[in-house]
């Protein structure tokens, strides 16, 4: 059974660890801070000028200064800050946030990744994406594993515009779980039920299998 | 103490003529300065260059001064919320120019800062860098980028004194703590102004020096664009 979202970011959620500062980009990568263990201590940083992001606010305690990169409204944790948006990227471009997890459209085997244009399609603009993925150390994307066509989103080579070159490190799809190395994906895990044929015929870039692939534990 | 204090947002924005290039503060809909947006679209200024991170949505914030073709040229990061802006940027109406969010910060901080340019790894390799000199620094390849050159900064804050003096509330600093002071002339809306000397310095985000005209706003609207709620348990 290839995983749901909510599946995917339960899956992402076991590669948050202790101290860790995340930023968390738009869609599935949001749903990862809802699965993080609770006996760990984890402070996520949004974009747009928070660090110690808290849950959604109980109804009628929204406010409309107080925002996720999502524009959602949200609410904050003892010991956050808020700062302006060049300070922000300093801490992004410094290296200050430990883990980046964040969608994309397409990922190549030598960790580009494309996740902002369509030519003549759809241009929503890159947002924070570009400066995330050329400072963060550590990158894991969140994404689907083939296209509404049914068509490979991990590649050889990205089709579209570029957001970053040679910057993933990690993907987590419905499928499975891959490393970006040197000579491409290399399988970690797959998904309960997923055979390793099902990730083959799924991947269009050169796909590394060592050994028997673990399922994997989603609890 | 130098008084800023101007009696409205006609007044803020007088000499605010067609063509000029304007940063204007907020991220999506939260800490725009509304009621100078408001203003521009009933002035009708036009051919107007607007620095600002989004474009508002259609029947909000910068969507309106769009809705009446007021602008030229939107430089931003994200644009994703607004319909009409898709539709004239893809018939080619309107003249776009994406920027990663941290380098349309720091284009607005090192005007502010008086810093002409600086180089930075976000964009390397993509289209962002067409044109522009790369260098490497320390094993890794940077762009370089310009500081920005703009006539107006319109800037909101929550409070602000006579001095010019700006002190931001939440996420809503944003864009507008980076803008401020970083055009020729900075205009700042407030929820509340106050007199000189109610404001402890201590707290102060924005010193006055960079604020040419302080108003307060007439109204706030403070549009959610997501409203997102858990429930009760």
């Amino acid at each position: 059974m290839a995983l749901g979202k909510e599946q995917i970011a339960k899956r992402i959620a076991k590669e948050v660890k202790d101290g860790y500062f995340v930023n968390l980009g738009i869609g599935i990568p949001t749903l990862v801070a809802n699965y993080v263990r609770h006996d760990i201590s984890v402070e996520f940083q949004s974009e747009n000028g928070v660090l110690g992001m808290g849950p959604f606010p109980f109804e009628g305690e929204e406010d409309a200064d107080i925002i996720n990169a999502g524009k959602q409204t949200i609410t904050t944790l003892p010991g956050a800050s808020f700062f302006d948006s060049a300070l922000s990227f300093g801490m992004i471009r410094a290296q200050k946030v430990d883990l980046t997890i964040l969608g994309a459209m397409e990922v190549a085997e030598n960790g580009d990744i494309a996740n902002w244009k369509i030519p003549g399609k759809m241009v929503k603009g890159m947002g924070g994406a570009m400066d995330l993925v050329a400072s963060a150390e550590n990158i894991i994307v969140a994404m689907m594993h083939v296209n509404k066509a049914g068509e490979s989103k991990l590649l050889k080579r990205c089709s579209l515009p570029l957001t970053g070159v040679g910057c993933v490190k990690k993907v987590v799809t419905e499928l499975a779980v891959l490393e970006i190395v040197p000579e491409g994906f290399k399988l970690l895990e797959r998904a309960p039920g997923v055979t390793v044929e099902d990730i083959i015929k799924a991947t269009e870039g050169n796909l590394i299998i060592e050994g028997d692939i673990p399922e994997m534990v989603i609890d | 103490m130098i008084n800023k204090k101007v009696q409205n947002v006609g007044e803020a924005l007088h000499d605010i003529k067609d063509g000029v290039t304007i940063m204007l503060g907020g991220f999506g809909l939260c800490g725009i300065p509304e009621n100078s947006i408001n203003e521009l679209v009933k002035k009708g200024t036009t051919n107007l260059t607007c620095i600002s991170n989004n474009a508002g949505v259609d029947d909000f914030g910068l969507g309106l001064l769009l809705q009446k073709k007021q602008i030229k040229k939107m430089i931003s990061s994200y644009v994703g919320e607004n319909a009409e802006f898709e539709r004239q940027m893809l018939s080619g109406e309107l003249e776009v120019e994406l920027t990663p969010q941290g380098t349309l910060a720091e284009k607005c901080r090192a005007a502010q800062a008086g810093i002409p340019a600086f180089f930075t790894p976000a964009g390397y390799g993509t289209e962002v860098a067409e044109g522009k000199e790369a260098r490497e620094f320390n094993g890794k390849m940077h762009i370089m980028e310009e500081a920005f050159k703009a006539e107006f900064s319109i800037v909101k804050a929550w409070k602000g004194d006579e001095a010019g003096n700006l002190i931001f509330k939440g996420t809503a600093r944003n864009f507008n703590s980076c803008m401020a002071g970083a055009a020729k002339i900075t205009i700042a809306e407030v929820e509340e102004l106050v007199p000189a000397g109610e404001l402890d310095p201590n707290q102060i985000h924005i010193p006055g020096i960079f604020v040419q005209r302080i108003f307060q706003g007439e109204r706030y609207e403070k549009r959610i664009e997501q409203r997102t709620v858990r429930q009760r348990s």
